[in-house]
């Protein structure tokens, strides 16, 4: 640690507290459009106080909906939101975990190839190959579903390589030991990898969370009817091409909200992730 | 408890890394059996087959009456302690010496009687409810085997469970080893590259090198009777001095610092030899008998003091009782009793002994 005297100990206060200004004011911003009328924000001159409609527009916005285009409360888009990414996260993690722990603890023919295949896929996201998963999607009936948004986006060559890494450094005297404890390979997954990748698992879950959460190509493609719609989809379809049509307010207020869960899962997991990393210890 | 056989084992790493090379050894119920060598030489790899962790490339191993080569570790009825202790991290130390029972289905009542008779023994009750992060390392090391007490099984087996520990805290815990088989009285074979662990704890000493057995016997007999050249200079610090030799009549062999008497009775040798003595064998003599011998160096131990010195051309140490007497640079006499002289074939290197 650098120790500093007198005045310049105040620095890194100064510099930390303008970043979070940087970061925080778009945010402020935003929560203050979110509790003015529409025509206020709409004539140009933002406020920097917030307004007087803090409870109209978050119950229009969260049991109405916008009276644009999409006319979904977006309680319904949090929940679809909610739903996409807590089983994009956990599916991620559990297939990963599981062909992690085939890969480096059982020996089998091609196991290296079979690494290395998963490991490839890394260069294949949805984006790339969209218009056959699409296919094969819409072929399986899985338009305007949960499975149809969710298990595309699953195979996750980033985790089973995560996973594997961390399986590495578990000693294999722990695999011996469990051996002669009489532990077969599903109660070693359970009694021993499974408790020790606690943080791991945490740590993953915060990262696949917002990363589902983000999603927008896959589902705008997928989804057609308006109730299963996401929320990062539902903000774009409120912003009309006529800009004094849309109800900002109403969008501001979509953002505002959208922000709140990923935030939870961050702090959640965090207390989580914290309290595994002083627990366990190889 | 069960006796250990084994016959005729051979281990084969891939890519042709010949570990153990044809090892026949009869561990008898009871007994508590130290396999010794320098590290690499496969001891490791010998007990790994016993519990099942290494297969096994050729040979028969038996542990009682049952032929274990093809039966999975956990039905061995054997229990290891590892050098790295192997708790389990997130288990506590009750939940880490209940587990194996409770895989087992042992009712809970009857683990929760052995797990707190085992802490009682190894004086760990005050920790049972921690974790293996909040305890020492000799605490680790009692937890790691309290695991293998309370599984009761046939075959104890130890890999090097105290070279993680300091050295004061080594000789604690050897005591206790002791002690443990002493009153549990369970077949153990313990693996370890300390000669002093191995002299003080075992009934039974398998000296090792390279993948082959040594010799066998008890820590006395490998000391005095060592039967090869390895094992004499493996066995015994400061090491024997080895100087070659050459028989020029009965009983009496050529060194490169004279003449000395041996048991011809013991030995049968002629022509070019290896000769042996142990440092603490040899002795400074009065007067004009014996070998002459200047001391350049000498280190001070307490209570013997250590002389290096050449032997003629070869340099050798000598231990000798501390004693007012100055010995640096000092042209003394030495003297080696007949019976501490050993003699090995130059070239195979095995005792000529009869
Ligand atoms: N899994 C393995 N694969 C290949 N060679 C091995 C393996 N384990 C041990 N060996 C080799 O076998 C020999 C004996 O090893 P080991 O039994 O561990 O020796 P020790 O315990 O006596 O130090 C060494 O040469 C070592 O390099
Ligand atoms: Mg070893």
């Amino acid at each position: 640690m650098v120790e500093h005297r007198g005045w310049s100990r105040y620095i890194p206060y100064l510099v930390l507290s303008l970043g979070v200004a940087i970061v925080a004011f778009p945010v402020y911003l935003c929560f203050v459009g979110s509790t003015h009328p529409q025509d206020v924000i709409a004539n140009g001159n933002m406020p920097i106080t917030p307004g007087p409609l803090f409870f109209e527009t978050y119950y229009k916005t969260l049991f109405v909906g916008s009276s644009g285009s999409t006319r979904e409360p977006v309680s319904t888009m949090l929940l679809n939101s909610f739903i996409m990414a807590s089983m994009i996260a956990i599916g991620k993690i559990a297939i990963s975990i599981i062909s992690a722990y085939s890969v480096v603890y059982f020996k089998f023919p091609f196991r290296m190839a079979a690494f290395w295949l998963i490991f490839v896929t890394l260069m294949l996201p949805v984006e790339v190959r969209i218009y056959p998963t699409y296919k094969i999607a819409s072929d399986l009936h899985l338009l305007d579903s949960y499975a149809g948004l969710t298990i595309p986006l699953i195979a996750s060559a980033t985790a089973t390589l995560f996973f594997r890494q961390f399986f590495l450094t578990i000693p294999d005297e722990l695999v011996e030991a469990s051996k002669l404890d009489g532990a077969g390979p599903l109660r070693f997954f359970w009694d021993t990898v499974l408790p020790l990748s606690r943080t791991n698992i945490a740590a993953l879950f915060v990262i696949l969370f917002i990363y589902g959460w983000n999603q927008y190509l896959w589902p705008i493609l997928i989804t057609t009817r308006d109730d299963m719609q996401t929320i990062v989809i539902g903000i774009k379809k409120m912003i009309v091409t006529a800009d004094a049509l849309t109800e900002w307010n109403v969008v501001l207020a979509t953002a505002m909200l959208a922000m709140l869960p990923p935030v939870m899962v961050v702090i959640l997991m965090q207390r989580w992730f914290v309290k595994g990393l002083v627990e366990t210890e190889k | 408890m069960a006796s250990v056989e084994l016959t005729n084992i051979k281990k084969v790493y891939p890519g042709n890394v010949e570990a153990v090379r044809d090892v026949s050894l009869t561990v008898p119920n009871g007994s508590f059996t130290v396999l010794l060598g320098p590290s690499g030489c496969g001891k490791s790899t010998l007990l790994r087959m016993i519990a099942g962790l290494e297969t096994i490339t050729s040979g028969t191993c038996k542990i009682g009456e049952r032929v274990v080569n093809e039966i999975e570790p956990a039905e061995r009825d054997i229990a290891m302690v590892f050098q790295n202790y192997a708790l389990y991290p997130h288990m506590s130390v009750y939940d880490n010496m209940a587990y194996g029972l409770k895989n087992r289905g042992t009712p809970k009542s009857e683990i929760e009687k052995r797990v707190r008779e085992a802490a009682a023994l190894l004086a760990i009750e005050d920790y049972l409810t921690r974790k293996p992060r909040a305890l020492s390392g000799g605490q680790r090391q009692r937890v790691a085997m309290g695991r293998a007490i309370v599984r009761e099984p046939q075959v104890f087996l130890f890999d090097e469970p105290l070279s993680n520990l300091d050295a004061k805290l080594r000789v604690t815990m050897r005591l206790e080893i002791k002690r443990l088989h002493n009153r549990l009285n369970a077949t153990s074979i313990f693996v370890t590259h300390d000669q002093v662990e191995a002299m003080t704890l075992a009934d039974q000493v398998v000296v090792m090198n390279a993948g082959k057995i040594e010799q066998i016997g008890a820590p006395g007999e490998v000391y005095k009777h060592p039967a090869s050249r390895f094992v004499a200079s493996f066995i015994g610090a400061p090491a024997m001095n080895l100087m070659p030799g050459r028989i020029a009549e009965a009983g009496s062999v050529e060194t490169p610092g004279g003449k000395l008497p041996f048991d011809a009775k013991r030995f049968s040798a002629s022509g070019e030899v290896e000769v042996g003595i142990r440092p603490e064998d040899i002795r400074t003599a009065d007067g004009a008998n014996g070998v002459p011998f200047k001391a350049e160096l000498v280190e001070e131990l307490g209570a013997t003091r250590l002389l290096h010195g050449n032997f003629g051309t070869t340099p050798i140490i000598v231990a000798i009782p501390a004693s007012g007497t100055q010995y640096e640079s000092k042209e003394v006499r030495l003297t080696v009793d007949p019976a501490a002289v050993h003699l090995f074939d130059r070239t195979t290197g095995r005792s000529l002994a009869r």
